[in-house]
């Protein structure tokens, strides 16, 4: 299976790395329900990267399923966290609402989904950490101004939409100077209770969408 | 009398455009529609030859794929069928209307109207069509046929989406412009069945030049957009995309006159062959039409492609002299980004990484493909035959312009290949255009 996924570790490599045109995260070790999901965004621009886009256009699901359990399937060590940025007052207010979320505004902790190692749960949902700050300010900001989208309903838009740019600074900051822990895949909890409904979790993998339809 | 001169001079020029408006009006009049339950005189067979079915409704749907409708008249990402597509033409965008069986769709079209549509490219009510939707070719499309396809068409769940008006620019937004288009490049036509071939060959025929409208690709366009019509297969670039299209009566370009017609339809089904496989465009053309066609009708399209009259393609940038010996950055680039999959000399792998030593995909002028699949990589379309297709990764974040011009090069002039260099000045061209 590697030799048939070359088109994609050039960019994500064994760890992701940082391009001129952004960050390609790691996708080794993410659970593969998660992986699949994003496959099929990138494939039916629910995600916009042309390059993503264009290399997943006219593979059906089966084959992305595939791929998906292929990259979930390495297990391969994290690098070690970043230095902490920002002042002590913003990683406090990181932490506050990564661990308790805000009641006042609705906003669970990213706790309460992604799990309290913040390691994710297999099958659909990733880890927090393992990753850099400017990827994280990126995506959570790509979900606040619709730009990235999941499955409906989309809970991650709806906690994004609830953010200002300080907390998604701040949430960022602080979740990427953490160390990732030594047992860092996803533990496999596929009837996870979640605070908000969503899409992307609670609907089965597969479905009858692909090129082909 | 001077005034009178006036007159008549600007009673002559009235006439005149009078004249020119009425001759426009009278060359974009209706072929009238055949009853839908005649069938076309000596292309019966044509008709319902490799489909199979008598369900009109699966025969349409069939068909609607053979006509490789679903890539135009789907939004990416959206409903089936619904439209939403914005098409990027020279002119300005054209966006795909909704087919489904809806009322903002097909749902009160009758047999009539949609195959006015089809045959004189004109709508419902009455207007007319931009020839981004082939009925350029489909005209020829017998009228049984037509018919099926609406009654696949009205089967899809209806969908509600009110079709977006065409973002194209003055004086192209004009019915009037259009009307003197059609006048010049376009009269409704009955597809003529040659006696003298056998019927596979017929069959083919009408698949390659109507339904398939494989020339709306691989054929030259002139200034105004129009090709030289549904026959003429000699490749060209495609507008706006800037993929090459390469010719199909030249066996150096994607002519088939010397290939075993096992493996066209290979090629078509599966979307990789011994000989090549499908990239860019083409890929989409396998993934949403070829792939589902019967083996029956795969091979009356080898028939009927590899039967084309051979003629080289006249290029005005073929290179005269044999082109400059590779320089030794392309090498290095090769051996660093490339051998480990194509091999050190250009052999590639059977079955996954093709060869790059005497492709003739490598040595297409002008050489956009190329550029395309080093910037963009790509993956051939998953099919029953191909279900875990090797790719290529996208190299346009690795590789600056002038490296991929080197390594073009670089490949182009190595292994037995004599192609001419890429420019620094090609690849930027190339990299600029529209992600497809």
């Amino acid at each position: 299976m590697a030799q048939r996924v070359l088109a994609c570790t050039g960019c994500h490599g064994r760890e992701g790395h940082a391009a001129a045109d952004g960050y390609y995260p790691r996708i080794a070790g993410k659970p593969a329900g998660y992986l699949f999901n994003q496959l099929r965004n990138f494939r039916d621009q629910r995600r916009h990267y042309a390059l993503m886009s264009g290399l997943l256009e006219f593979l059906d699901d089966d084959y992305l399923r595939e791929i998906a359990a292929h990259f979930a399937s390495l297990d391969l060590p994290y690098p070690p966290p970043l230095a902490p940025v920002g002042t002590a007052a913003q990683r406090d207010a990181g932490e506050a609402l990564v661990r308790r979320g805000d009641a006042a505004r609705g906003l669970p902790a990213c706790n309460d989904c992604h799990g309290a190692q913040m390691t994710g749960r297999a099958p659909f949902i990733p880890g927090l950490l393992g990753l850099p700050r400017d990827y994280l300010n990126a995506q959570l900001g790509a979900w606040r101004s619709g730009q990235r989208r999941a499955q409906v309903p989309d809970c991650m838009a709806q906690v994004a939409a609830r953010l200002s740019p300080e907390d998604i600074g701040a949430v960022s900051s602080w979740l990427a100077a953490q160390p990732v822990p030594m047992h860092s895949a996803a533990p496999l909890e596929p009837q996870v209770r979640l605070p908000l409904a969503c899409g992307g979790v609670d609907a089965p993998a597969g479905g009858a969408s692909g090129p082909g339809r | 009398m001077k005034a009178s001169k006036t007159s008549i001079a600007l009673a002559v020029v009235a006439a005149a455009m009078l004249l020119a408006a009425a001759l426009v009006a009278w060359l974009n009049r209706d072929d009238p529609a055949p009853p839908s339950a005649e069938l076309p005189p000596r292309v019966g067979d044509v008709a319902t030859a490799g489909s199979g079915n008598a369900d009109p409704v699966a025969r349409g749907e069939y068909l609607v794929r053979a006509g490789s409708c679903l890539g135009c008249h789907t939004e990416p990402g959206g409903e089936p069928y619904a439209g939403g597509r914005a098409i990027e033409t020279p002119f300005g965008i054209v966006n795909s209307p909704n087919l489904t069986a809806d009322a903002t769709g097909l749902a009160a079209w009758s047999n009539d109207d949609f195959w006015r549509a089809m045959h004189n490219g004109r709508s419902r009510d009455g207007r007319l069509l931009y020839p981004a939707f082939p009925y350029p070719n489909y005209t020829r499309l017998v009228r049984a046929d037509s018919d099926a396809m609406l009654a696949y068409l009205k089967s899809l769940p209806p969908v509600a989406r009110k079709s977006r008006p065409h973002g194209l620019r003055f004086p192209f937004d004009l019915q009037a412009s259009l009307a003197v288009w059609r006048a010049l490049f376009f009269r409704p036509a009955r597809f003529e069945a040659d006696p003298a071939r056998p019927a596979s060959w017929n069959r083919g025929a009408y698949l390659v030049e109507t339904l398939g409208h494989c020339n709306a690709c691989h054929s030259r366009r002139n200034a105004f957009g129009a090709t030289a019509g549904p026959l003429d297969l000699a490749g060209g670039l495609i507008p706006v995309q800037n993929w090459y299209a390469p010719s199909l009566t030249d066996n150096a370009e994607a002519g088939v006159g010397d290939w075993p017609a096992r493996e066209v339809v290979a090629f078509l089904k599966h979307g990789v062959s011994a000989r090549g496989w499908a990239q860019g465009p083409m890929a989409e053309v396998v993934a949403r039409s070829t792939r589902y066609l019967s083996d029956e009708d795969l091979a009356a399209m080898a028939t009927y492609l590899a039967a084309l009259p051979r003629g080289q393609v006249d290029r005005d940038d073929a290179p005269n002299a044999p082109p400059a010996p590779p320089s030794s950055s392309g090498a290095k680039l090769y051996a660093t980004h490339c051998a480990s999959c194509h091999g050190e000399h250009g052999e590639g792998v059977a079955g996954a990484y093709p060869a790059l030593a005497g492709n003739r995909a490598v040595a297409l002028s002008p050489p956009a493909n190329l550029v395309h699949m080093v910037l963009r990589g790509g993956y051939p379309p998953t099919t029953a035959g191909n279900p875990r297709p090797f790719g290529m990764p996208p190299f346009a974040t690795v590789l600056a312009d002038a490296e991929v011009a080197d390594v073009l090069s670089f490949l182009r002039a190595s292994w037995g290949n004599r192609a001419a260099a890429v420019s620094t000045l090609e690849v930027s061209r190339y990299r600029g255009a529209a992600p497809r």
